[in-house]
């Protein structure tokens, strides 16, 4: 009976987030489908695990958390120890989490609202059998390559977006990127050198590849 | 407009914002912080004991989140204005600071940082001695919880009100008109997000637990200016929300923090 829960839906982004960072850990959990087609999630019971109605929420024991960028911190920190470290190398050294700790705003504040709304316009509408909105994703894919632009200066001073190891950093942005790839905007992805080459070194993790179909 | 929403929320300049003049050098190594090389600094030299020095402006929302938590802490720290009206946050040598061209930046000795919540936690975790404690002390569960009040400031309650501020206050100076629809649509889901606050509230002195914590902290700015409009009423109407913003608002740090507004 595992002490780890994660109440959320595979094809959410924010629900693989936690997903992953469970993956990189080797830890054991019990993933519990919320029925977000039938508005689970805005029921009274899920609603009691995240008053703000979304996927994911994440049960340790007793605790019980939501945001998916929190649980995957607090996993990082409390399995500090264990599986794939997400933390940077010096865990300790303040100046260096506070270095990972910019590009996790990065991803929440720059990356993630630009490419939220291209996923959504090129991926989700059109499963709700929606139409594309061509200029919505014109205005946001020249976003998107300004945001790139700067990873990509970044990637060419250090393997990954922290610095030289693979961290929660570079982890959140994973499911948003698997998403992207299936569409044109790819190539924002793919015309970088070397966010082309972090972007195939992150997808290929074992971990990654264990939720990304 | 969403290039005058995202990061710091304040007055545009009157030129266009443009996009493509954020400028990058590959020459420079924008955090190689890593690396503790040290960085001659892009303002002109001046003469000051500060190691810290915050580059932004005090109308700017992102900067007052970090002045607030440096006078939480006591920490001398000097403040660089940055020209926002010749759009110097978009240009050498700030973007050397900040490559996503956005105030604030904060420098303490060597390192460089920017996004104004990674710079808190930052100040939280080096000065955790000095001042206010501004994490909930604990062990991983309680950090934790913190984490997760943290993330709903910046996730669900800025989005929406850093919008509202936007249409209500700083359209306005920039001689652009405050759009109804707008506001009523923003405040339809900002009052959803201060239902779950109060039900919070009610079970836990401040959001992340019983004492003032950087989850508070973060949303004072926004708030400032919202109880400068006719917006404080969906705060004021919900008692736990009301003692909150009062409790927060009054601290002595925030105080000095309105203060160099008004310098």
């Amino acid at each position: 009976m595992a002490a780890i829960k994660v109440f959320g839906h595979p094809a959410s982004a924010p629900t693989m987030r936690v997903l992953l960072t469970l993956h990189e850990k080797n830890l054991d959990f019990e993933f519990v489908h919320v029925d977000l087609m039938g508005g689970e999630h805005k029921k009274e019971a899920f609603l009691a695990r995240n008053p703000f109605g979304q996927v994911p929420a994440f049960e340790d024991g007793d605790l019980k958390l939501f945001e998916s960028r929190a649980i995957t911190q607090y996993i990082a920190h409390r399995y500090e120890g264990q599986g794939t470290n997400l933390l940077p190398a010096d865990s300790k050294n303040i100046a260096h989490y506070a270095i990972m700790a910019i590009g996790m705003q990065v991803e929440a504040h720059q990356f993630e609202p630009v490419a939220a709304k291209l996923v959504s316009e090129q991926v989700f509408k059109l499963k709700k059998g929606l139409t594309t909105d061509q200029a919505v994703v014109a205005e946001e894919e020249a976003k998107l390559a300004k945001v790139l632009d700067v990873y990509e200066a970044r990637l060419k001073e250090f393997k990954y977006l922290a610095g030289d190891t693979f961290t929660l950093t570079d982890l959140h942005h994973i499911p948003t990127i698997k998403y992207l790839l299936g569409t044109p905007t790819k190539k924002l992805f793919t015309e970088r050198p070397r966010v082309n080459e972090w972007v195939a070194e992150i997808t290929k993790r074992p971990a990654s590849q264990k939720i990304l179909q | 407009m969403r290039t005058i929403l995202q990061g710091s929320l304040l007055p545009p300049p009157p030129i266009k914002l443009s996009h493509s003049s954020l400028l990058f050098s590959p020459s420079h190594s924008h955090y190689s912080n890593l690396k503790f090389t040290t960085k001659s600094s892009p303002s002109p030299p001046t003469i000051t004991m500060a190691s810290i020095k915050v580059h932004g402006v005090p109308m700017s929302t992102a900067t007052m989140r970090v002045l607030a938590a440096l006078y939480e802490k006591d920490l001398d720290f000097e403040l660089i204005p940055v020209d926002m009206r010749a759009g110097a946050h978009k240009q050498e040598p700030f973007v050397s600071l900040n490559p996503f061209g956005q105030i604030p930046a904060l420098q303490d000795g060597d390192l460089t940082l920017f996004e104004s919540r990674a710079i808190t936690e930052y100040i939280a975790d080096e000065y955790s001695e000095k001042g206010e404690k501004l994490m909930c002390p604990g062990c991983n569960k309680v950090k934790a919880i913190t984490k997760v009040w943290l993330n709903v400031e910046g996730q669900q309650f800025d989005p929406i009100a850093s919008k509202i501020a936007f249409e209500r206050i700083f359209k306005g100076m920039f001689g652009m008109t405050t759009d109804p629809a707008a506001v009523q649509e923003l405040e339809g889901k900002l009052v959803r997000v201060l239902d779950i606050y109060e039900a919070r509230l009610s079970k836990s002195e401040f959001l992340a637990c019983d004492c003032f914590t950087l989850a508070d902290l973060h949303h004072l700015p926004v708030i400032h200016y919202l109880m400068g409009t006719d917006s404080k009423t969906l705060f004021e109407s919900r008692p736990k929300v009301a003692e909150w913003v009062k409790k927060i608002t009054a601290r002595p740090a925030w105080a000095k923090v309105v203060d160099l507004q008004k310098q």
